[in-house]
This record gives structure tokens, C-alpha cells and sequence, in this order.
């Protein structure tokens, strides 16, 4: 395969500042499909870390774990999206500050 | 040190996630999101690992993004391009991801990882699709499961009659 000649920590850092940017979207927008854009950034750098260590441990484990964990997001963004359609076709809007009905 | 190749791809999905969530239009930032995804499946294939790589580039780049582009075309479309957010929040979401890429950034910068070296060969993918038939074949079963439930209750969810359902008027 590839010569490996990156190392564990560049890979870290990469997905660190993947989390960062997913935190940011999801603290500061009000759209509710650009915070599942961010969702998926947390998750995707969730794997990368994932995927690095056992890389880099190295084992096979790391690889089916990352396996299931893409197939569980997978699923998670089908819920999310039904629910944002859901709630589209009830509010007329995606804006998740207008999703109040479960207020008190 | 890294490479050429490692750099180029780490360039792309971070500015390409930065993309998918501040550029005004959301079907451009759902194929930025396409782009991050696809970089972190470039990420696998640096890390020796082509089997996740391919399932992500298959469960990813070709499913989610497309269910993604369909959620965004059904929006109307003074929503797609319509930006709501509080520029005090922003600054302070702003302040939140410097001090978490710093406050992470130092601990493992810090930490003893940046010794790790690998010398051992890369695991072999046939070992993975072994251990998934036999070993892990119960929990193989079960995200099976998940996943058949999970579209179950999204396609109940998404044709529900009770809701009001007029949005082809405007």
C-alpha cells in the first residue's frame, strides 16, 4: 500500500479542527439542516480519529468500529431529515427557533 | 513530516467545511459537505484503510448527500438562501471553536502521541470482512436492524397525513 510517512498527530489535529468547525455550526446557526451539516462534521471527525489510532496501534478493530459508526450515521440523518420535513411542512420553516410547540 | 498529498486534502475538507456552513446558498454548502466527506475518505485511503474508505465514499458521498440535496430542494426557496443567526452568537461561536482547537490542540500537542510511530504493515481487509461474518456477526445483525427501523420510521414520518400539508401553494 501507501508509504506512510504522515504521522498520528497530524491526523488528530486535522479532525480536531473538524470538531471545532461542527461545534461552531452547530452553537451559531438556527437552520435546521446546516446544524445537521454539522452534525455530520462532529461524527466524520469522530471517525477519522477513530480510524487514525488503529491505524496507527495498529489493530483491525478501529476499522470495524469506523464501519459501524458510518452505518449508524447513516440511519441518524435519514430520522433527521424525516423530522425536518415533518416539522417544514408544519411550521413553513426550517428555522429551529420557530419549532416551539414543545415549549411549556 | 507531511506530505504533499496530506496537506492538499486537509486543506480541502476543512475549507470546504467552513464552506458548507457559511456559504449563503444551502445547495452549494450541501456539496461543500459532499467535498469534506469525500476529503475524510481521502484521509482513509492515506491511513491504509480502503475498505472504510469505499463505504464511505458509497454511504456518504452517495446516499447522504443526495437525501441531503432532496431535503434542501423541497425547502422553499426564500429559506435556502435566507441567513438567520444572532452576530453576537456568531462572535461568540467564533470564541468557542478558537478556544476548542486551541484548548484540544495544546493537550495533544502536549501529550505523548507525537511519538507514536507505526512500523507494522497495514491490516489486511480481509481480516475486517472476516471478523464482520464471524466474530461481530451478531452486532452485524442488529445494524441491520437499526438500519431497517431507522428508514422504517423515517418514511412514517416523512408521509404523515395529519400534519398540514399546503406547501404546494406557494
Amino acid at each position: 500500500m501507501l508509504q506512510m510517512s504522515n504521522e498520528l498527530i497530524e491526523f488528530v489535529l486535522v479532525s480536531v479542527a473538524l470538531l471545532a468547525i461542527g461545534i461552531y455550526g452547530l452553537a451559531v446557526k438556527r437552520n435546521a439542516i446546516r446544524m445537521l451539516f454539522a452534525i455530520e462534521m462532529i461524527v466524520n471527525a469522530a471517525n477519522l480519529n477513530i480510524v487514525a489510532f488503529s491505524r496507527f496501534i495498529p489493530n483491525s478493530q478501529g476499522q470495524t468500529l469506523a464501519l459501524f459508526s458510518i452505518a449508524i450515521a447513516a440511519a441518524e440523518v435519514a430520522v433527521g431529515l424525516a423530522l425536518i420535513i415533518v416539522a417544514y411542512r408544519m411550521y413553513k420553516n426550517i428555522d429551529i427557533a420557530d419549532f416551539r410547540s414543545l415549549k411549556g | 513530516m507531511a506530505d504533499a498529498v496530506f496537506l492538499a486534502i486537509s486543506v480541502l475538507t476543512i475549507g470546504s467545511a467552513i464552506a458548507a456552513l457559511e456559504i449563503r446558498s444551502m445547495i452549494y454548502g450541501s456539496i461543500a459537505l459532499m467535498v469534506t466527506l469525500a476529503g475524510v475518505a481521502g484521509f482513509f485511503l492515506l491511513l491504509d484503510a480502503p475498505f472504510v474508505a469505499m463505504f464511505q465514499i458509497s454511504v456518504y458521498v452517495g446516499s447522504i448527500a443526495v437525501l441531503i440535496l432532496f431535503t434542501v430542494m423541497l425547502v422553499r426557496r426564500e429559506l435556502i438562501f435566507n441567513k438567520i443567526e444572532d452576530p453576537r452568537r456568531r462572535y461568540a461561536g467564533i470564541g468557542l471553536m478558537i478556544v476548542i482547537m486551541l484548548g484540544i490542540g495544546t493537550i495533544i500537542i502536549g501529550s505523548g502521541i507525537k511519538s507514536m510511530e507505526v512500523d507494522a504493515p497495514a491490516v489486511d481487509f480481509r481480516e475486517i470482512g472476516k471478523d464482520f461474518l464471524t466474530y461481530y456477526s451478531p452486532a452485524l445483525v442488529v445494524m441491520g436492524l437499526i438500519l431497517a427501523s431507522a428508514v422504517i420510521g423515517a418514511l412514517t414520518l416523512a408521509r404523515r397525513e395529519d400534519v398540514t400539508d399546503e406547501q404546494r401553494t406557494d
